[in-house]
């Protein structure tokens, strides 16, 4: 099976966010880089589906210069080669933006399967996935918690809301968003990260289609719609005066 | 015009569509309901309540179980009928599995996981709710509304909308998915909805061994214990201990979050608590957001101290 697994570059989940000067974005010159995490997942089931089924897997990453991170990262864990879609506006895209540049990416490339992670840690559309799946004219199944492959296709279990699921059968080619904690997740080894130095990523421009068709005019921290009382104070006097409070005014103990 | 798509399972309306239309009542302009499926006439008639210009229906057999090809075949065909200025549908699991594709069918943005209509636009959740963003859209477009952003009890009924069916035809061969029947994962041992306490952790706990400590301030409280999505993932706790929407949903007398962020996907299974205690490191964890009683401390020096006054 030829598999492609989308992945995206986000800052890491500790780093303190700050909005840059214009309010239309984070400060992200100053900030840490990661693997958005459901992406992770969706590596992991590629590569465990590869050693089961043998085949490819292609990472692609649509994003600026600064995603080779976590491209090498992908192959340091097992991908075979990349596709690297570089453009500095990728950075801020909208879903429809970053499905188009995938789209170009993967158009030509033939695969059987495409995995996706549910959505991403920056943003959070969760829609590049069956964004792409239509562009692609394939079918998909979002939110997979188990992946099978049959003599017409795949049978996937889907979760669906309130503990509840369901097996769906579709045809290849196809594309999956993956459910995080689907599988444990492999982190690179030594080997890994050196043979990942000698695998090839393939850049590819940003097709003209690739516009953001949604615009952020101003960002943000929410305000408290809630009067939340911050207990001040060493661990101790916190944790004493929380304790008086619960059992005095919120009578909860 | 605004055109809602509801949600409904084996003729029970999803109280989500509710606060769909309260929102697209909010935005000012008219509003219809398209329902899909195959004998809606039930959900359809209890949707005619609401203050909506229109109740549409597409019953078709094809529409019987819900398939994402299904739905964008239809949905296309009535968004071309109606050409509403925007469309409005839950963020559920559902919709979040066919919306992308009816958007890029019918070429239009879309707009996910809103919290509030503002002007032409809207505002969302960005970084895992721990920032909100004003969000600009031009021409005709659709949005998700995250549940719990409006108030079914908000939404205006007293209309008498005519219910029409709606002429599509879905060609059922253009279906690619075959859905087998729902089902749950085997019995849940906890029922977690009947505990008066609630002590939950999240990643914040840090590892495994940890849980002890939190396992010794519910036994100090009363409470249960239970987790956010990650601490299940992990498999340090059982799935049937997991709060949130694919988990469970609980409005106990307390609730404590210890070390968890406070993620969309957690709050809808527990903003309902009378109580809500958050400790947390990071002060800006959107947990605070909804917390009665917030500690931004380390909760491996809290914790033990709470236990110990508890304890006296």
């Amino acid at each position: 099976m030829k598999i492609a697994v989308c992945v995206k570059q986000v800052v890491t989940r500790e780093w303190q966010l700050r909005v840059n000067d214009q309010k239309t974005w984070i400060r992200d010159q100053d900030a840490s880089f990661e693997l958005n995490e459901p992406d992770a997942y969706a590596l992991e089931e590629a590569l465990r589906l590869k050693e089961k089924h043998g085949g490819e897997v292609v990472v692609c990453s649509a994003g600026p210069a600064r995603a080779a991170q976590v491209i090498r990262e992908a192959l340091a864990r097992g991908a075979d080669r990349a596709i690297h879609v570089e453009s500095d506006a990728l950075a801020t895209a909208d879903a429809n933006g970053v499905a188009e540049a995938l789209a170009a990416a993967i158009r030509d490339e033939q695969v059987d399967l495409v995995l996706t992670g549910l959505q991403s840690d920056d943003q959070g559309f969760g829609q590049v996935g069956v964004l792409l799946a239509e562009k692609l004219g394939m079918p998909h199944a979002t939110i997979i918690m188990e992946v099978q492959k049959s003599d017409s296709g795949l049978r996937v279990k889907r979760e669906l809301e309130g503990g509840w699921f369901q097996w769906v059968a579709l045809p290849l080619p196809a594309l999956l968003t993956i459910q995080s904690g689907i599988n444990q997740l492999r982190y690179a080894t030594l080997k890994g990260i050196m043979a990942a130095k000698k695998k090839e990523i393939r850049k590819v421009a940003a097709p003209a289609s690739a516009q953001t068709t949604q615009r952020i005019t101003s960002i943000y921290f929410p305000e408290k719609g809630k009067k939340t009382q911050m207990l001040p104070g060493s661990p101790a006097d916190a944790a004493k005066e929380l304790v008086k409070r619960l059992r005095e005014e919120a009578r909860a103990l | 015009m605004i055109l809602v798509v509801a949600e409904h399972r084996e003729g029970k309306l999803n109280r989500a569509t509710l606060e769909t239309i309260a929102a697209a009542q909010s935005a000012g302009s008219p509003v219809k309901v398209a329902v899909l499926g195959s004998g809606v006439d039930g959900v359809a008639k209890e949707l005619a309540a609401a203050d909506v210009a229109e109740v549409l229906t597409i019953d078709d057999a094809a529409l019987k179980e819900y398939t994402a090809d299904g739905f964008v075949l239809a949905l296309e065909q009535l968004i071309g009928r109606e050409n509403p200025e925007r469309v409005f549908l839950p963020h559920t699991y559902q919709t979040r599995d066919f919306a992308p594709a009816l958007a890029a069918r019918v070429k239009r943005p879309l707009v996910t996981d809103c919290v509030a209509v503002k002007g032409n636009g809207y505002v969302r959740p960005m970084f895992q709710g721990k920032m909100q963003a004003d969000v600009a859209v031009e021409g005709p477009h659709m949005a998700t509304f995250q549940i719990g952003a409006f108030r079914a009890d908000a939404m205006k009924s007293g209309g008498s909308a005519q219910v029409k069916p709606a002429s599509v035809s879905i060609d059922a061969s253009k279906i690619r998915q075959k859905p087998e029947a729902p089902f749950k994962e085997a019995k849940q041992a906890v029922d977690l909805s009947q505990a008066e306490r609630i002590v939950s952790v999240g990643r914040g706990i840090k590892g495994q061994e940890h849980l002890q400590l939190a396992q010794q301030l519910a036994q100090a409280m009363g409470a249960e214990l239970a987790a956010s999505r990650p601490i299940c993932d992990a498999g340090w706790l059982p799935m049937d201990r997991q709060i949130g929407s694919s988990g469970q949903t609980v409005a106990p007398k307390l609730y404590v979050a210890l070390g968890i962020s406070g993620a969309i996907q957690h709050l809808v299974g527990m903003k309902g608590s009378r109580t809500i205690v958050a400790i947390n490191k990071d002060p800006e964890a959107p947990i605070f957001e909804i917390a009665d009683y917030g500690i931004a401390g380390d909760l491996f020096e809290v914790v033990p101290a709470m236990i110990a006054e508890l304890n006296k």
